[in-house]
């Protein structure tokens, strides 16, 4: 392992953070904070309480849910883009580090970026309403495992994209549609049965459920199903990832 | 001693066809500068990408100290190090923290005297907190050049690194280049100075259509490639070259105010002697001669124009 690069391109993201930190950090907190003041406060109070939890407290783990994967999406998917945008990727093509290696810190470091807005968003919820997390350490490990299986989806869409309105497309056209539709705002039990089977070909569905029930202990779909499916879907993106390396495809010509 | 770099039968065709090397075959010595001459899309770049990883390889071997680039890729790339033709750097980093990341992800610890070295050696020490975007295109250079020696490789790639660089610049680069070669750093360089080349390699490789179609060393090729001309400055113009030197294939230039005569320096007779001897009898007098060398350009241009 050529773990002094993984440690040059982690702390490159990272300083790349640190320079945008408004727009990195405190954009997508303000956009959250919004969204309470919003559905929580302002219509939430009209709302009755969701599975016996207030409205306000049931969009939180939504709420960060679709902050957690647009930022790791955009995150891993600009730090991979903006080298291959402007030619440096050539230093990192050149260099004795192995796929595994450059995917782990370019991910490792959007994922990072994203669990950092998740949890501040968190701490943000808890100025706006009461929170009582039920299993903290499932919470933790479906933050993270989430930041880690999007951020993966966002390094696939950096190599893919070849302009920078491909690289907005998923994470505008694909990602927030998924999350608003997956539950973000309400429980897919509010929906009509048809709706709900359709519901569940989203995958996000299982991924804000499986959340939710971290802080409530309530979830639309059981919770194994929830983390069989996070799995599957960080799967699948390791495959396309280790098929992108092995072809070169976008990268090496 | 073996060679620090061969290269093998090595091809390489692209998606849409274009055959850009045709089994290239070449070996580098350890400690030498290599001065790779061509014309564009010769295949000088695409040959240089593909020993560095950049790109993948349709066919051959490359070896870089006896390790295999495709299945040893890290002893192989550890040892190599890249300046890139193209200006490519990040905008908003220093030029402190692009080194030092560029010797981390060449897998070596940090090591601040190094690059500090590194720094002062290519007159960048005062710019070291200056982020890139602020630099001139040629401090850009110095930049390319300070993160490829960041990690101390022992060989050195040179992709036209001076294309664009004022004359002083310039200057300082080989400075540094030659100071390199003393360290027992192997220089690979491609330029389109060819004044460059002439000056600084000790063997070059011209390679043309995704060939290599010489490789010699510099003062061989130009003794043997190279020809030599007499060119006398005459008393009286002349309107004609006078029939009784006909045979001795001169040309008349200037308004008929110089002779120009041809020769191989390497032939047993450089009839030269004869030549004088029939000119004082034609009764042609003249005020001046001198002798011209074909430059290493002369010799590239003649090899690429050559049909193949």
């Amino acid at each position: 392992m050529n773990f002094h690069a993984i440690k040059a391109i982690y702390r490159f993201e990272m300083a790349r953070t640190g320079r945008t930190l408004f727009q990195s950090i405190v954009s997508p907190v303000l956009s959250t904070s919004l969204y309470f003041v919003v559905f929580g406060a302002a219509i939430g109070s009209r709302i009755e309480e969701v599975d016996g939890v207030s409205y306000g407290a049931f969009i939180v783990p939504g709420l960060i849910m679709l902050s957690l994967l647009t930022q790791s999406v955009s995150n891993a998917s600009f730090g991979i883009y903006f080298p291959r945008f402007t030619g440096t990727i050539y230093e990192v093509l050149s260099a004795p580090v192995s796929y595994l290696e450059i995917v782990i810190a370019y991910v490792g470091a959007a994922a990072t970026k994203s669990i950092l807005v998740g949890l501040i968003i968190l701490a943000t919820a808890h100025l706006f309403v009461p929170l009582d997390i039920q299993h903290p350490v499932w919470m933790l490990l479906f933050l993270m495992l989430t930041a880690v299986t999007f951020a993966l989806l966002g390094f696939i869409l950096g190599i893919w994209a070849d302009n920078f309105e491909k690289l907005q497309f998923v994470p505008l056209l694909v990602v927030t549609p998924l999350a608003f539709l997956g539950g973000s705002f309400y429980s897919i039990n509010m929906l009509p049965p048809f709706w709900q089977t359709v519901t569940l070909f989203n995958p996000v569905v299982y991924l804000i459920s499986g959340f939710r029930w971290s802080f409530y202990g309530q979830a639309d779909v059981s919770i194994g199903l929830s983390v069989f499916m996070t799995f599957l879907f960080l799967v699948i993106c390791l495959a396309v990832i280790s098929w992108i390396f092995k072809t070169g495809w976008r990268l090496r010509a | 001693m073996s060679p620090i770099l061969k290269i093998s039968n090595l091809s390489k065709v692209y998606d849409s066809g274009f055959h850009a090397l045709k089994g290239i075959d070449l070996e580098i010595e350890r400690g030498e500068l290599f001065a790779l001459l061509g014309p564009n899309g010769a295949g000088k770049t695409t040959l240089i990408s593909i020993i560095c990883g950049i790109v993948n390889a349709s066919g051959g071997t490359v070896t870089v100290d006896g390790h295999d680039i495709a299945r040893d890729f890290r002893a192989a790339r550890a040892e190599i190090g890249l300046v890139p033709q193209e200006l490519t750097t990040d905008a908003f980093e220093t030029v402190w923290a692009t080194v030092n990341f560029s010797r981390g992800l060449f897998g070596k610890p940090k090591n601040h005297a190094i690059v500090e070295k590194v720094l002062k050696d290519l007159s960048l020490w005062d710019k070291r907190d200056n982020k890139l975007i602020t630099l001139s295109g040629g401090m850009k250079r110095r930049v390319l050049i300070a993160k490829a020696l960041a990690h101390e490789p022992r060989v050195l790639f040179l992709d036209e690194p001076t294309a664009g660089v004022d004359v002083e610049l310039r200057r300082d680069m080989w400075r540094v280049v030659r100071r390199l070669q003393e360290t027992g750093v192997t220089i690979i360089l491609t330029t389109h100075y060819i004044e460059e080349a002439e000056d600084l390699a000790d063997r070059v490789g011209v390679i043309n259509g995704g060939e290599i179609i010489l490789v010699e060393d510099k003062v061989e090729l130009m003794r043997k490639l190279g020809r030599k001309q007499l060119i006398l400055h005459l008393a009286d113009p002349l309107e004609a070259v006078p029939e009784t030197l006909a045979e001795r294939g001169l040309e008349l230039g200037q308004n008929g105010e110089t002779l120009v005569y041809t020769y191989d320096t390497q032939a047993e007779r450089t009839g030269i002697t004869a030549l004088l001897k029939d000119l004082h009898a034609a009764g042609i007098r003249f005020r001046d001669l001198q002798t011209r060398q074909s430059s290493l350009e002369d010799i590239f241009v003649n090899l690429v124009k050559a049909p193949s």
